[in-house]
């Protein structure tokens, strides 16, 4: 193996070992509350896997490899997606009782008063 | 020329994308933050996505004549699989959460296992690390993928009770060495002139069934009440092979995302697998509540009390603290938006109400917290275990809602009982205590609850949601004499 080569393979390993840590420490200050939103956020991270999929279907150049990348960036698109809607759809309900909820009664009590 | 400049904005936009991933999930350690988090991670993923048309300038010379072809089938690829997933997420009740996140768990280690097909057919593998690092991508991508759909089809009710068999442990073990096996032959075949036997291809099609098929057993006897743990595994497995396949295509924005993701798997794995006082290990090779007892589990005095929901309710209506310990039970009787009506009752009541929440309640971690947020309670009123657990001996009553193994005392006195040590919310040390629930049968793990026969205990029977339709008639019934 050259000497250039075995840097790569370094240069990789210093990423995997770098993003694993990041990984950790960020992942360990989300509070217990918003783990599944955690959970399904980040799979939508590892969504991103559709962007190899694109490559390797734009490289393809046989009808197998176009088919197996076909249905690579298929899979990989709905992981993305799926994973995209569901996290902020969960992220959208957690509400605070100093938000708006103080108003949403305003509100209700101003529509009986009315009734 | 055009293919450098396509070169550079990829790679700057993949390590824009890669920052903004990065920033969404720290974003995430606040409920006050975590919206605008994954909206700022789907920027990066939108972007990611777009720049990679780019790679048309810069793709192989065998791959020019199929261009047009290809990019057709990108697009339709694109439009088909995110169109369904974003229609399918949208819709999804927030109850079946947890399959959903395993089938797109699942559809993401497919497109890894599909990227590292793509580069074996090809042949496109420069050396034996490259080949081996594929391999192991393409391993765990499929394991990942066969064994999230059986996880969805248990999460699902598609699959009934846990198959378990003779031997099967040693069937599984067979299948993973054999997969193992085939793959160590192909990295040997591919640089060392000794002929493959079998075409190549017929050798890749073997590795991958045995893959797919190790998922499928791996994840067939294990039970619902796990299925947590699993779910987070196959997270975590996903990202691993994400990462190794993007160190197979040179794509640093993979690498980053994937191990990333697989790093928190594998935390949230430990974190459950904690809450529950059990190894992985534990979770994955034996079955929950068939775990052989050390002894005679100790034997329960006393007879279950049953009272009325209406008095119920009004001894909370006139209590001055309450804490709520909901369960699986309140999700499968929906009943979270009567809780949360009863509960705004007794806060107009000037009643402190809490949710205490144990990590492994329902079936993801956090899954409550989702379903009361869904239900319109204020995060600030949801506590976990640790933050409230001293303050039961303090409180007039607690409510625990089809809650059965986080709230039994066992785990804290009985050595003989499975569950000894897990850590569990100290509901039993309260003044009152009233339990929601639908019969006299025990929880997830199988063991008889010595709460349920403590003297200051008293059962309420029934299903979740009708029990608090007549608390909220009855603390309504007081009237404005009582307000």
């Amino acid at each position: 193996m050259n000497a250039e080569l075995a840097m790569t393979g370094f240069i990789a390993l210093y990423i995997f070992m770098l993003a694993g840590f990041a990984g950790w420490v960020i992942i360990g200050n989300v509070p217990a509350i918003l783990h599944t939103p955690l959970m399904s956020g980040s799979n939508f991270v590892h969504g991103i896997v559709v962007v190899g999929g694109l490559f390797a279907l734009l490289n393809a150049s046989t009808p197998l490899e176009q088919g197996i990348g076909f249905f690579a960036v298929l899979l990989g698109a709905g992981n993305a997606a799926g994973g995209y809607a569901v996290t902020d759809r969960m992220l959208a309900m957690f509400k605070s009782s100093g938000d708006d909820t103080k108003h949403k009664t305003a509100t209700v009590h101003h529509l009986k008063k009315k009734g | 020329m055009l293919a450098i400049i396509s070169q550079i904005a990829i790679g700057a936009t993949d390590l824009v994308a890669a920052f903004l991933f990065l920033f969404g999930l720290k974003r995430m350690s606040s409920p006050a933050t975590a919206a605008s988090g994954i909206r700022v991670a789907g920027i990066g993923m939108v972007a990611a996505v777009l720049v990679s048309f780019l790679y048309v300038f810069t793709i192989d010379a065998a791959a020019r004549p199929h261009l047009i072809v290809n990019l057709v089938l990108a697009i339709v690829a694109l439009a088909i699989g995110g169109g369904f997933a974003w229609i399918v997420g949208r819709k999804v009740a927030m109850t079946a959460m947890p399959q959903m996140v395993a089938i797109y768990n699942g559809m993401g280690g497919g497109a890894a296992g599909g990227i590292a097909a793509v580069e074996l057919f090809g042949n496109r593998a420069t050396g034996t690390t490259h080949l081996v690092v594929t391999l192991l991508g393409a391993l765990i991508g499929a394991v990942s993928m066969s064994g999230s759909v059986i996880a969805w089809a248990k999460l699902q009710g598609v699959l009934g009770a846990p198959l378990r068999f003779g031997g099967q442990r040693a069937l599984n073990g067979v299948v993973f060495v054999a997969a193992l096996a085939v793959g160590g032959w192909m990295v040997f075949t591919a640089f060392s002139g000794v002929p493959p036997v079998l075409p190549v291809a017929t050798w890749i099609l073997i590795f991958f069934g045995l893959a797919l098929l190790f998922g499928v057993l791996m994840t067939l006897p294990i039970g619902g009440a796990d299925m947590p743990v699993v779910i987070s595994i196959y997270n975590a497995f996903t990202g691993l092979a994400v990462g190794f396949e993007g160190y197979v295509l040179g794509n640093p924005a993979l690498m980053i995302a994937g191990m990333v993701v697989g790093a928190a798997g594998l935390l949230l794995t430990l974190l459950m697998a904690k809450a529950m006082n059990r190894s992985v290990a534990n979770v994955l090779f034996s079955n929950f509540g068939e775990v052989p007892a050390k002894g005679k589990p100790g034997a329960v005095a006393g007879t279950e009390r049953e009272t009325q929901a209406s008095d119920a309710g009004i001894q909370m209506r006139y209590a001055s603290s309450v804490i709520i310990v909901p369960g699986y039970g309140l999700a499968a009787a929906q009943g979270q938006q009567k809780l949360y009506e009863f509960v705004k009752l007794l806060l107009a009541a000037k009643v402190q109400v809490r949710f205490a929440i144990h990590p492994v309640a329902g079936r993801m971690p956090g899954q409550m917290d989702v379903l009361l947020a869904e239900a319109g309670v204020p995060y600030d009123l949801i506590f976990q275990l640790d933050d409230i657990n001293a303050d039961f001996a303090t409180t007039d009553v607690v409510l625990v809602i089809g809650a059965n193994d986080v709230v039994n005392p066992a785990a804290r006195t009985d050595k003989s009982s499975p569950i000894f040590g897990m850590p569990i919310l100290n509901a039993d040390m309260a003044k009152q205590v009233y339990v929601i629930k639908r019969g006299q049968g025990k929880g997830y793990s199988g063991i008889v609850n010595a709460l349920f026969y403590k003297p200051n205990c008293d059962m309420v029977y029934g299903d979740a949601q009708a029990v608090l339709i007549k608390m909220i008639e009855a603390v309504r019934g007081l009237g404005a004499a009582a307000a």
